[in-house]
């Protein structure tokens, strides 16, 4: 995985119509012992993409469309359940997302995805307005997600300027880096 | 100005003032570390060629993945041989950076929000991180302490900074007298019923009323631990003697105690100081807490009936849970018991849990487990006798470590188990796959593993 800047991403999408998906969904706990970021994009939503006995399960993410989406889609308190822990933005980055789009998201993970450059981006019916397999157009810069397959357009708030600057840095230890680089002050 | 204790705390730290753009830089005195969030730091450091800034001014232990049993030939049964990597990897990383350790060697180990306590590491006025979520424990000291994530505390080792924008204030005044049997636990259970767990969101508590200022550190620790279940930033309660009491004496206790003392006592909030929000909670109105649903806001006293869901998010958690609105909570049978967790495994838990334990015996068919917080609050248990009481009980003790609060460590329990459990978090499975939760006070938890069905602890009597 690498911290690259934000740009424009263009995808198919993966809707996941549930609410309060929460960390322990996204990245199971018996994989938080891992030690490395590679590797953690493999277990995500394992339990949702494996049975038990490690055969796969027919969910959309596995589809072939599923596979090919760099966006996710989902509904309120995405990422919730109050860990702090990183394997969980590590695991959606390396699996290939490259933005999430949800009605809510919780404060801690929303935090975790600035810091690592993954736009999280808050908005209301998107989880409502598109289906799986849509391609949907991100501009960071105005805030704009464009359902190419229906021809509807989402506003939402552009990335506060901090945020936005991290973002472009491809993430918080780049951004600082850069800004003692440059000897300028960071606040 | 009248200013916070907060504000006081935050203005003493501050590098370079926030803006209407950009967050404040913090400077950070303490850094707490533990194994699972922080080797994607220190690989962060490596890759980048950076050094640890203040080795001296970090701290770490080992705690998530630690198993709480030891094999008969002396070797650690680690859940997987990944969970023992991520042991050694603290180990080696803390090592190559000169970072005091308290590993497998050490008396000190234990859970990292119990450690920096007893250490006298933790002290009022500090800045005090840690990768993880109940950071908010130090917060009893007087500091202004929080989680962070794995990137944040590579910056912190790289930098002793934080990028933060401040908090706003908010004061939960707790008054009156505590109803006999009310504890700590209680107390903050009450309060995240109250305001509910986003009520705290985006604010820095301060616990604040007689009802405090009369509690041990420990019971402080107990409630600053769950401000983060409420959503809040963080909590902290105004230093005081009973603080300066249980520092000194301890390893990282100032050398000129009396001065830092007198510097401490004006870390207090100002007369006519303004919150931005303020709670207020009549202490007659708390009761013994258990929690019903699948998240630490879903609480009710002990002798209250199951509420009727409000929503279809409530109906699912009481579906989960198996319980039934309108039916009494207490009488509910459990399977497990665990006590422990950086919210309830301190000495001063122990001892009463042991006073319910005394004399009686758990009831059949109720595995209950009893993990101490560090080796030392271990040993200090084991010198008063309390492990004897609980193994006379039919109890598990055990070593040291987070253990059962997320089970991480392979200390879980069974699918469709209901476990009453000292800890902070009662979300779907965090105890493992189908596991039941039900959050209660230490007293709570030992009457409920004798009894075998959730029991008041007040009912409880003489022993036999």
């Amino acid at each position: 995985m690498s911290f690259e800047p934000l740009k424009q991403v263009t995808s198919k999408t993966l809707v996941l119509p549930a609410t309060n998906i929460d960390t322990d969904q996204i990245m199971p706990a018996k994989f938080l012992s891992m030690t490395t970021k590679a590797g953690l994009g493999e277990h995500v939503f394992a339990n949702l993409r494996y049975h038990a006995d490690g055969t796969k399960t027919d969910h959309d993410l596995n589809s072939p469309e599923g596979q090919a989406s760099q966006i996710l889609v989902a509904g309120h308190n995405f990422a919730g359940g109050g860990k702090s822990i990183e394997h969980v933005i590590a695991g959606l980055m390396g699996a290939g997302i490259q933005s999430v789009f949800a009605t809510s998201f919780a404060r801690l993970q929303f935090r975790n995805a600035i810091n690592y450059g993954l736009p999280f981006v808050t908005c209301q019916d998107i989880d409502k307005d598109c289906s799986t397999g849509d391609i949907l157009e991100y501009n960071p810069d105005n805030g704009d997600i464009k359902n190419i397959t229906t021809g509807k357009t989402f506003n939402t708030l552009p990335a506060a300027p901090f945020v936005a600057e991290v973002g472009a840095a491809g993430g918080l230890m780049n951004f600082v880096r850069d800004k003692i680089a440059k000897g300028e002050a960071i606040g | 100005m009248a200013q916070t204790l907060f504000d006081k705390v935050w203005n003493r730290h501050v590098v370079v003032a926030e803006t209407e753009t950009n967050p404040a830089t913090l400077y950070i005195d303490l850094h707490l570390i533990h194994e699972v969030t922080s080797p994607q730091a220190f690989t962060e450091l490596k890759t980048r060629g950076l050094k640890v800034r203040r080795p001296d001014r970090t701290l770490a232990t080992i705690d998530h993945s630690t198993p709480t049993r030891i094999n008969a030939d002396g070797s650690r049964p680690y859940v997987t041989p990944q969970a023992e990597t991520q042991v050694e990897t603290l180990l080696a990383n803390t090592k190559a950076h000169g970072i005091e350790t308290h590993g497998w060697d050490s008396d000190n180990r234990g859970i990292v929000h119990v450690m920096g306590p007893e250490l006298g590491a933790t002290q009022p006025g500090m800045t005090i991180v840690c990768g993880d979520s109940h950071t908010s424990t130090h917060g009893a000291f007087g500091a202004i302490a929080f989680g962070i994530g794995t990137t944040q505390v590579g910056h912190v080792l790289a930098n002793q900074c934080l990028l933060m924008p401040k908090p706003k204030t908010m004061a939960i005044n707790v008054n009156g007298k505590l109803p006999n049997g009310v504890t700590p636990k209680d107390v903050i259970l009450h309060i995240i019923a109250e305001i509910g767990i986003g009520g705290g969101t985006g604010y820095a508590l301060e616990y604040r009323g007689n009802v405090f200022e009369e509690m041990s550190m420990q019971g402080r620790m107990t409630v600053c631990n769950m401000s983060i279940e409420a959503g809040a930033r963080c909590g902290m309660v105004a230093p005081d003697q009973t603080t300066f009491d249980y520092i000194e004496g301890r390893k990282f206790a100032p050398e000129n105690f009396e001065a830092a003392c007198e510097d401490w006592l004006s870390l207090c909030t100002d007369d006519g100081a303004i919150f931005d929000k303020e709670v207020n909670i009549r202490a007659e109105d708390i009761k013994p807490m258990v929690t019903y649903g699948t998240h630490p806001g879903m609480g009710i006293s002990i002798d209250s009936l199951i509420p009727t869901a409000q929503s279809d998010a409530d109906q699912a958690a009481l579906d989960y849970m198996q319980m039934t609105s309108g039916e009494k909570i207490a009488g509910t049978k459990v399977d497990k018991v665990f006590i422990g967790s950086c919210t309830n495994s301190r000495l001063e838990d122990l001892r009463a849990a042991a006073e319910i334990f005394r004399g009686r015996k758990v009831a059949n068919g109720v595995t209950t487990i009893i993990v101490p917080g560090s080796v030392i609050t271990k040993y200090q248990a084991e010198e008063e006798g309390l492990d004897k009481i609980f193994i006379a009980a039919g109890a598990e003790w055990r070593e040291a470590g987070c253990s059962m609060c997320l089970g991480m460590n392979g200390d879980i329990g069974a699918p469709g188990d209901l476990v009453v459990s000292t800890s902070n978090r009662n979300f779907m499975g965090r105890q493992g796959p189908g596991v039941r939760t039900v959050l209660a006070s230490p007293e709570t938890a030992a009457a409920t593993a004798i009894t075998g069905v959730i029991t008041d602890p007040r009912k409880m009597g003489a022993a036999a």
